[in-house]
């Protein structure tokens, strides 16, 4: 009989219901994320309460068998938050526990496979934000920027705007998702705003007097380097999908 | 700042600049260990025009005044355009303000020539090293080196800049002869052979000493323009080859000429600018460079001209019909990447996975190899593969038929195979 766990969708959750399932000895799992519901009739339905000291046995048997890339790869997939693919991460980590071997390469398994194009998945994302990402000058010398990415990447990008921006303070919110990042020039924090949709009509007081100068300056630059002559929209979309320009100060 | 002037001397210099091609914001290590602003290393594309062309660093000419009168030059003395010229500091301000918002990875500076190459060269000199010394700015920068300007100039443009760029404009003397009357060819390749040499050098000093100051760690680059004179795409390929091999280059870029101008000299204002020779031109490129092709390979006395219906690499596999079918599960990793349809990130996690077991055509999609055209060139773990004898002519026309390269549709070549 198939035996369904419901996890909280954290990262922890997902290890402490692999630990569960080695625990109770289940061969037949389906695992997915929300509250425990009683629909599922004709199955037994576990629910999985994210025990932080169980998540991390797993995580250090994880390290033991994966490269330090193989773990933060799948913590990568995990940050997709694709609905339906829980099996996905925990297949991919029996199959790392049950195998003899290092098992992160073999591209003709299906759970190493789809972790892999879900990783590509995320990663593209990730680079995206890291060039898509527009920062706006607040009064107070912060930078900000709004970002609605499809998945989870924040996380994945605060190393590279820490390294970037050490001089200047700046915060990053993810509007869908009610959170951001701010560092102060020392370190950074997850923060949550109250009034996070800050958009150019509504707080023009919040920023800078120069802060229209340069992205008008900036708009005008995207202009000037086009040349008509070559025009390819379809090239264009492909690289700068629509759903992005609303945060993109020069296709505002 | 008077924001008026300044957005308009950006247009007219960024408009001016849009012509040299020249993208990357790659190959360099500059780190942000000072507590300053930016690095550079990775390489990001920040936008894309509506041509569909990366932008990843303010692009824009220092002037466009410019003593020269070359024909295939908008900033040429002779046309009658807007001129304007920024001063050492707005460059700076402009890079910085840019930055900052994330616009940019860097700058890349450009410039006609003022009054004479060294008068030109030392501004561009101070721009990278007003940036480097009082903004601690890691960003990238690349300049282009004036030709004629000095030794003593060219150094230190090396110190504060990312990469130095000198551009070849045309594939052949007797094409720059044409068309740049006042260049000279060897004036143009003297800078690359001494930034060579001190490239060289500095990287011999950084293995001494681990404190020794960087020297254009991205390198050197140059560009030439395609489709403004005769040349064969054989003179093309064997131009870049051999400033790959003797200078060192990273980067030869192809600048498919767009007309700007009426010159008896060049093709008419209503010439297509050749767009898939230009993209065939970077395919091959990149088989010489990543795919281990020499290019003799690829174009030479039988075949001066690259395919502009298939890629390069297909065009190679069809002629040289002998070296296939190869089998993936065997073969070694620089025969899999000659395969028409893998590229390197697939040829490896191949290499990868079959060390747990056979591959089938279902892991080989999944990998991302194009089946539809390597299908004709390999076998793997299945029984379902092209047995047919077909010849080269006859795998074209199964793959053109399938294929839905947006460039076909420009391409008349394809309408003589049906």
């Amino acid at each position: 009989m198939i035996t369904t766990l419901i996890y909280d969708g954290t990262f922890e959750g997902l290890l402490t219901a692999a630990f569960e399932v080695y625990e109770r000895r289940l061969v037949y799992v389906s695992l997915k994320k929300g509250e425990l519901r009683n629909e599922a009739l004709f199955t037994e339905v576990i629910s999985i309460i994210t025990d932080d000291g169980k998540a991390q046995r797993v995580l250090r048997g994880l390290k033991m068998k994966l490269s330090p890339i193989g773990v933060q790869r799948l913590y990568a997939a995990h940050l997709a938050e694709i609905d339906g693919e829980d099996n996905t991460l925990l297949g991919y980590i029996r199959y790392v526990f049950d195998a003899g071997q290092n098992i992160e390469e073999d591209y003709g398994n299906k759970y190493v496979m789809r972790v892999s194009e879900i990783v590509r998945m995320v990663r593209r994302e990730k680079h995206r934000m890291e060039a898509f990402i527009r920062f706006r000058k607040l009064r107070d010398e912060t930078f900000y920027a709004g970002i609605e990415p499809d998945f989870n990447v924040l996380p994945l990008l605060i190393e590279h705007f820490k390294s970037r921006y050490a001089d200047q303070k700046w915060i990053i919110y993810d509007l869908r998702r009610r959170y951001g990042v701010y560092y102060d020039l020392h370190d950074t924090q997850y923060i949550s705003l109250e009034h996070a949709d800050v958009k150019a009509a509504n707080v023009i007081s919040a920023y800078t007097s120069d802060e229209n100068l340069y992205q008008d300056m900036w708009k005008n630059y995207f202009k000037s380097v086009n040349i008509p002559a070559r025009k390819n929209s379809k090239l264009h979309l492909m690289h700068v999908p629509k759903r992005y320009w609303r945060h993109l100060t020069e296709k505002i | 700042m008077d924001a008026e002037r300044i957005t308009e001397k950006l247009n007219i210099l960024a408009d001016a600049a849009k012509y040299d091609v020249s993208c990357a914001s790659s190959g360099s290590k500059r780190k942000n260990e000072n507590k300053g602003l930016g690095n550079a290393s990775n390489g990001i594309c920040h936008t894309y025009t509506e041509d569909g062309r990366c932008v990843s660093l303010l692009k824009i000419l220092l002037t466009n005044h410019c003593i020269f009168d070359c024909a295939y030059c908008v900033s040429r003395k002779s046309n009658d355009i807007r001129r304007a010229a920024f001063t050492v500091q707005e460059v700076v301000d402009l890079t910085i303000n840019f930055y900052r918002r994330n616009y940019i990875e860097g700058l890349f500076l450009s410039s006609g020539i003022f009054k004479d190459a060294d008068f030109t060269m030392e501004r561009l000199v101070r721009v990278a090293k007003k940036l480097r010394t009082e903004h601690k700015f890691n960003g990238y920068i690349h300049l282009k080196s004036i030709p004629g300007a000095s030794d003593e100039l060219m150094r230190e443009a090396g110190l504060y800049a990312d990469r130095l760029s000198v551009n070849l404009e045309m594939p052949t003397e007797e094409g720059l002869k044409l068309l740049a009357p006042d260049k000279d060819r060897q004036e143009m390749i003297k800078p690359m052979g001494f930034l060579k040499s001190e490239i060289i050098q500095r990287t011999e000093e950084n293995k001494l000493f681990k404190k020794a100051p960087m020297f254009a760690p991205a390198g050197q680059s140059t560009q030439v323009i395609v489709g403004a004179t005769a040349e064969t795409d054989q003179q093309v390929l064997y131009t870049a080859a051999s400033f790959y091999k003797g200078y060192n280059l990273k980067r030869v870029y192809y600048s498919g000429y767009v007309p700007v101008l009426a010159d008896k000299r060049l093709p008419g204002l209503n010439t297509a600018v050749p767009m898939v020779r230009e993209n065939r031109l970077y395919q091959a490129d990149w088989l010489m460079r990543f795919y281990g092709f020499k290019v003799n390979e690829i174009v030479n006395h039988q075949q001066p001209l690259l395919d502009l219906d298939i890629d390069p690499k297909l065009s190679w596999a069809l002629r040289n019909m002998q070296v296939f079918p190869l089998d993936v599960n065997k073969a070694d990793l620089h025969l899999i990447l000659r395969v028409p349809g893998i590229g390197l990130q697939s040829a490896q996690k191949m290499v990868s996975a079959r060390k747990f077991g056979k591959l089938n055509w279902e892991h080989l999609k999944k990998m991302g190899v194009a089946v539809n055209r390597a299908r004709y060139f390999i076998v793997c773990n299945s029984n379902d593969f092209e047995r047919r004898d077909l010849t080269g002519s006859r795998i074209k026309q199964f793959i053109l038929a399938e294929s839905q390269s947006k460039y076909l549709k420009n391409s008349s070549t394809q309408l003589n195979l049906f």
